[in-house]
């Protein structure tokens, strides 16, 4: 346990923090809102000589996780940070980096996409890469972001791995509201990080390599099978070192956070901030008497899909929330992930899905009210269960 | 770390786990798989034309331009792309761009 003192600070100020404690050999990022402050901190760490980071400031976002992926290739431990269109515009590098299985730990403020054009939360950006190869991990407070920015240095570059990691934070209302933050020393969190030893760098000319290979179609192929493997094991590697990072903090760390599921009768499942929301309303409704639970991932990929199933089994019906949507599909990201783990795992409960939370639109507790009154009609069998938008 | 890799012409024989991490290949890979074949033009080189400047050796995108002792020595068929930059860059009149077709005396 730890003795540390507590603080006010903003979710992007503990992911510099963060990330200034694991002390990346190289940064290269470009600036963009609600991120922009992540790398406007870590420049001063630079520029205040407190890490030994070669910061590289580049013209894109493009270019950004390029240079991340000329300096992680060469054996660098690296570290960027972006945000909606900026990781739109990544996007190219997005699967080159995971395929190349280069270990870089990347921060997204989570934002929308234009157009209309608009700075507000959503998911929209992150689960646009959902696909790309990439570990995302979602945290509910700027603490969890600091603690998961910290544990996916850890994780990304473990032998087992090597595969880049997304921690994210959602916009505005983690990465810049003032919270109550705990830190750790610098010498735990580099005891705990350790150093980063490459696996194959360029930089080692003894043994000269070629990185980023064409291959035609059954080694493509084979490449994928493995990357797939590693994004699978990748879940049991999280779990254990957000473990050990959670006995030396005394803070907790679980793949699927879950509240009231043991007796729930309705449950909803939700990724981010919004969280807090949908809990504080849930004990509201225990008072009243509705056993209402509710279950966040705090990793999305690879998809805790045994976990989220094991906590939604006793339920009459479940609500599956989504801050973002998949156009035209039956469902939003979150929703199909969860209605296929279901399905996978056995389960027959009745579901509904929901959109809420665009472009940073508020999450009120009439919205949640409403979600759990839907529910009582989706357990009985009498409600609409297709998509249905609570903003509008 | 001591990369022990296998010749790439087994590959199709490899299992998934037998291909290094992010399939990195030894060095110089390239140098194995012969990319000449997409050419439709080459440079043919003029020895008595050539003075031995380097401008083409120089801007060559695909370090096809074979040089021994500080002088040309010649082109390298199986890399070069004919992408003419070689040509266009000569002060000496020492390279000229011919089809495939003409190379071969169709």
């Amino acid at each position: 346990m730890s003795n540390n003192k507590a603080f006010s600070a903003t979710g992007n100020q503990m992911v510099a923090e963060a990330i200034r404690q694991c002390d990346p050999d190289v940064m290269a990022a470009y600036p963009i809102t609600p991120q922009t402050t992540i790398v406007e901190n870590y420049a001063k760490f630079v520029a205040a000589g407190r890490v030994h980071t070669e910061f590289v400031t580049v013209e894109s976002e493009h270019s950004a996780l390029s240079a991340c992926v000329g300096a992680s290739s060469a054996g660098a431990r690296v570290a960027t940070a972006t945000a909606s269109q900026g990781l739109a515009y990544m996007w190219e590098v997005l699967p080159i980096a995971a395929g190349m299985r280069l270990p870089i730990v990347m921060a997204n403020a989570n934002r929308t996409l234009a157009s209309p054009i608009n700075i507000g939360c959503d998911h929209s950006d992150i689960m646009g890469v959902r696909d790309s190869g990439w570990i995302i991990l979602f945290a509910e407070t700027a603490q969890e972001a600091y603690d998961n920015t910290i544990v996916s240095f850890k994780v990304a570059e473990d032998r087992r791995v090597l595969l880049p990691v997304l921690t994210t934070l959602d916009g505005f209302i983690t990465s810049h509201a003032m919270e109550r933050c705990e830190m750790n020393d610098d010498q735990q969190v580099k005891d705990f990080v350790g150093d980063y030893e490459p696996l194959y760098p360029l930089l080692d000319t003894n043994n000269p390599v070629g990185h980023g290979m064409y291959a035609n179609a059954p080694e493509f192929a084979k490449s994928r099978v493995n990357e797939r493997a590693a994004m699978d094991r990748s879940l049991s590697v999280l779990e254990e070192h957000g473990k050990a990072w959670s006995k030396v903090t005394g803070r907790p760390f679980e793949l699927v956070d879950t509240w009231g599921t043991e007796d729930a009768d309705y449950v909803m499942v939700i990724l981010g901030s919004a969280a807090g929301n949908f809990r504080h309303v849930a004990r509201q409704l225990r008072e009243e008497g509705v056993k209402v639970g509710i279950v966040r991932p705090r990793v999305y990929r690879p998809f805790p899909a045994e976990q989220i199933a094991q906590a939604c089994k006793g339920a009459k019906a479940v609500a599956v929330m989504d801050r973002s949507d998949s156009m035209g599909a039956a469902c939003g990201p979150l929703g199909a992930d969860v209605l296929s783990a279901f399905y996978t795992h056995g389960l027959t409960v009745p579901a509904k899905n929901y959109v809420y939370g665009l472009g940073g639109c508020d999450v009120s507790n009439e919205m949640v009210r409403r979600v759990v009154a839907d529910l009582e009609k989706v357990a009985e069998g009498s409600a609409d269960r297709s998509l249905t938008y609570l903003d509008a | 770390m001591k990369l022990n890799l296998r010749d790439y012409a087994e590959l199709e024989d490899w299992k998934p786990e037998d291909l290094p991490v992010g399939n990195v290949t030894a060095a110089g890979a390239s140098q194995q798989y012969i990319t000449g074949g997409w050419r439709t033009m080459r440079p043919v080189w003029d020895q008595d034309a050539c003075k031995n400047c380097m401008l083409c050796w120089i801007v060559c995108p695909d370090i096809s331009i074979l040089v021994k002792n500080q002088e040309m020595v010649g082109i390298d068929y199986d890399h070069c792309k004919g992408c003419g930059i070689c040509v266009h860059e000569c002060k000496f009149g020492a390279l000229e761009m011919v089809t495939e077709d003409q190379a071969k005396g169709e």
